[in-house]
């Protein structure tokens, strides 16, 4: 007897009324969210209007591939510093470090409060069908130094792993979180961010998955008086990665930087989606997100910035740049101001690029061969994103996965 | 036997020509200058001697050392021991001047099979060719030729040129924009290199880099030939006369 596999859209519904007695949390929410799901459906899967929101990423790909859970999971990594790992979206005890203040979804399961499921069917998948996760709460005043979030995909298995970070105020924090792995899979995480009064979380994001995997992330984050939200995202792997970041400046004088680099080759496509919402006055707002993109590669980047009535004095500043090392590469952006205060500095921009024919010469003309110099103005054209980052650990891993994207391309 | 010999060289950029047959050899050791009015090709000789792709050769030859510089790639010819002082040095954003500097330096040892310089080697040798050349040490944490004056772009020219230690230099208008005290610390950069093994082409507008570099031989470039060579007191006479006279009597 041979059961008829369901993909896409409802292969993941199928999937969640088989498991939802088990999964842990509040069943009212997930049915919600099944609901949600159910109506939106996975972005240009169904003919007709797209959502502005996925104006130029489709997961049409998606809607013929089923993924399992993957229940258990066989995974070794070496050894590095404090870290919390997760592989096929579910925690590995024994992999992890003990860090203070931390609990599994699975264990402590909390929603949070910042996730729309109701507009977001990425969020809504995940809270469909989040079965772990990490909970973590660093306490008033605390340095907890750096924490390192690993994630592993599992060949054939789908991961929504639900993490909840919350810091009290004065707290601090530097997060790195990886995320990589072998075959076809899918890594749709939600992460709920809450920086408290004069807190500060440092948030690197290393997207490094497998050039067959799906990497489909969705970060809220809510930062409080004095607070900052300091993010650089690298999105590196996967056939289609997409990062949604929603930060919300809830506090006077909050601070939040979305940077960002895309490094795209063979027919990879890899979308940057920001809205920066100014809810409270004299707040910041740093983009910066360059694109390299070489082969048949697609980049997108949409940012907004949102300034609310009454949001006065808030800086707000975004630019997004595309290098383009092939004809065949291409780069959409599209961004967006909406500003309801009177007394506000905002400025946007976009370019679009090749490698400068002078700087290369001139490089060239001092005896460094022509791959060498190209990698060097690729590297200098990252600097201006990759600047903001100061933790040394962060910017070490950084360097090397844009080393290792280069002689990739190279080989 | 580093001798650089150009013969019938022509080239263009698109369809229009710009050196119409250049004749000239530059024998080991001496310093020649070039000098011409304004659009006569003299750039375009330096440019193409170091391989820039936006100009075709469309006839002559250029060898070096025995070796068809042509046929070679602009690393290439670095590594053979060719120099280009770019007039208008290119800025490099996001490309720190120090490594920069070690990369170029590291590359040309790399095609002697030297062994290459770590980090504190480089900055031992560079911290004393900027001393000799005047120059803020600062300059290395800085990016390459980015906010540099006229005059700081040109001494890190200068500054290359004295870690790479080419055995053939191309001056284009090194002198131009620069103070007196900048000049002489230019000239004491080439003068320094300066040997039998050394040999370079001086391109200048002015007499008075001549005046301290002391040319072997002085050739006027005019519509993308060579129409007059001479000993060093040809660019005194020009200093004095302009090129009219000399023009008039080409044509």
């Amino acid at each position: 007897m041979n059961a008829i596999v369901e993909t896409g859209t409802a292969g993941f519904l199928a999937r969640y009324h088989a498991a939802k007695g088990r999964l842990p949390g509040d069943s009212t929410l997930r049915a919600a969210a099944a609901e949600a799901f159910r109506t939106l459906g996975l972005p240009g899967a169904a003919r007709g209007r797209r959502a502005e929101a996925w104006k130029y990423t489709t997961l049409r790909p998606l809607e013929d591939l089923s993924f399992r859970s993957a229940a258990t999971a066989d995974v070794s990594i070496p050894e590095t510093g404090v870290r919390l790992v997760f592989a096929g979206g579910l925690f590995q005890p024994a992999l992890s470090s003990a860090v203070a203040g931390f609990a599994s979804f699975a264990d402590q399961p909390d929603f949070g409060e910042l996730c729309w499921t109701d507009r977001d069917p990425m969020a809504a998948l995940n809270t469909m069908l989040a079965e772990d996760g990490a909970v973590l709460d660093i306490a008033a005043g605390r340095d907890a130094g750096l924490i390192h979030l690993v994630h592993i995909g599992i060949d054939g298995s789908s991961a929504h792993p639900r993490h909840l970070i919350r810091l009290a105020p004065n707290a601090r924090l530097t997060l790195i979180e990886t995320s990589e792995g072998d075959g076809r899979y899918l890594h749709n995480p939600v992460l709920e961010i809450h920086v408290a009064d004069g807190a500060v979380l440092t948030h690197v994001r290393i997207q490094t998955d497998g050039l067959s995997a799906f990497h489909m992330a969705t970060i809220y984050a809510a930062v409080a008086a004095g607070g900052t939200y300091d993010s650089f995202t690298l999105n590196a792997g996967a056939r289609i990665a997409r990062t949604e970041i929603h930060a919300a400046l809830n506090g006077p004088g909050a601070t939040a930087h979305l940077n960002g680099a895309q490094l795209l080759s063979g027919q990879q496509h890899a979308d940057f989606t920001s809205v920066v919402r100014h809810a409270a006055p004299k707040g910041t707002s740093r983009q910066t997100v360059k694109n390299v993109l070489a082969a048949r590669s697609h980049g997108v980047f949409q940012g907004r910035i949102e300034v609310a009535r009454g949001a006065q004095g808030t800086d707000g500043y975004q630019m997004n740049r595309a290098l383009l090392l092939s004809p065949d590469a291409e780069i959409d952006t599209k961004p967006e101001l909406e500003i309801f205060a009177d007394d506000v500095k905002c400025s946007h921009g976009a370019t679009v690029g090749e490698l400068d024919a002078e700087q290369l010469f001139y490089l060239r003309a001092r005896g460094i061969p022509e791959a060498e110099a190209r990698s060097i103005l690729v590297r200098a054209f990252l600097e201006e994103a990759l600047e903001p980052v100061t933790d040394d650990t962060a910017r070490e891993l950084l360097e090397t996965q844009i080393a290792r994207w280069w002689k990739g391309l190279a080989a | 036997m580093s001798m650089l010999e150009i013969s019938g060289l022509t080239a263009s950029i698109g369809d229009k020509p710009i050196l119409k047959g250049i004749d000239l050899v530059v024998p080991p050791g001496e310093i020649h200058a070039i000098m011409g009015p304004n659009g006569s090709g003299k750039s375009t000789l330096g440019y193409v001697l170091s391989g820039r792709e936006d100009y075709t050769v469309t006839g002559g030859s250029v060898t070096f050392g025995g070796q068809d510089m042509l046929a070679m790639e602009p690393e290439a010819r670095a590594a053979a021991g060719l120099f280009l002082a770019f007039q208008a040095p290119v800025e490099l954003p996001g490309v720190n001047n120090a490594n920069f500097l070690r990369t170029a330096l590291n590359a040309i040892r790399r095609a002697h099979g030297e062994s290459e310089l770590d980090a504190v080697q480089f900055l031992k040798l560079a911290r004393a060719e900027m001393k000799r050349l005047s120059m803020d040490p600062e300059m290395l944490k800085r990016n390459v030729n980015v906010g540099f004056s006229g005059g700081e772009k040109k001494r890190n020219e200068v500054l290359q040129m004295a870690l790479l230690k080419p055995r053939f230099a191309v001056l284009d208008e090194t002198d131009s924009g620069l103070d007196i005290d900048a000049l002489r610390i230019v000239a004491e950069g080439v003068n320094a290199l300066r040997g039998p093994e050394f040999s370079a082409l001086v391109v200048t507008h002015h007499q008075r880099l001549l005046d301290h570099l002391v040319p072997n031989r002085v050739h006027v470039l005019a519509a993308g030939r060579i129409i007059r060579s001479g000993g060093p007191e040809l660019a005194r006479e020009l200093e004095k006369n302009g090129y009219g006279a000399i023009l008039a009597e080409a044509a």
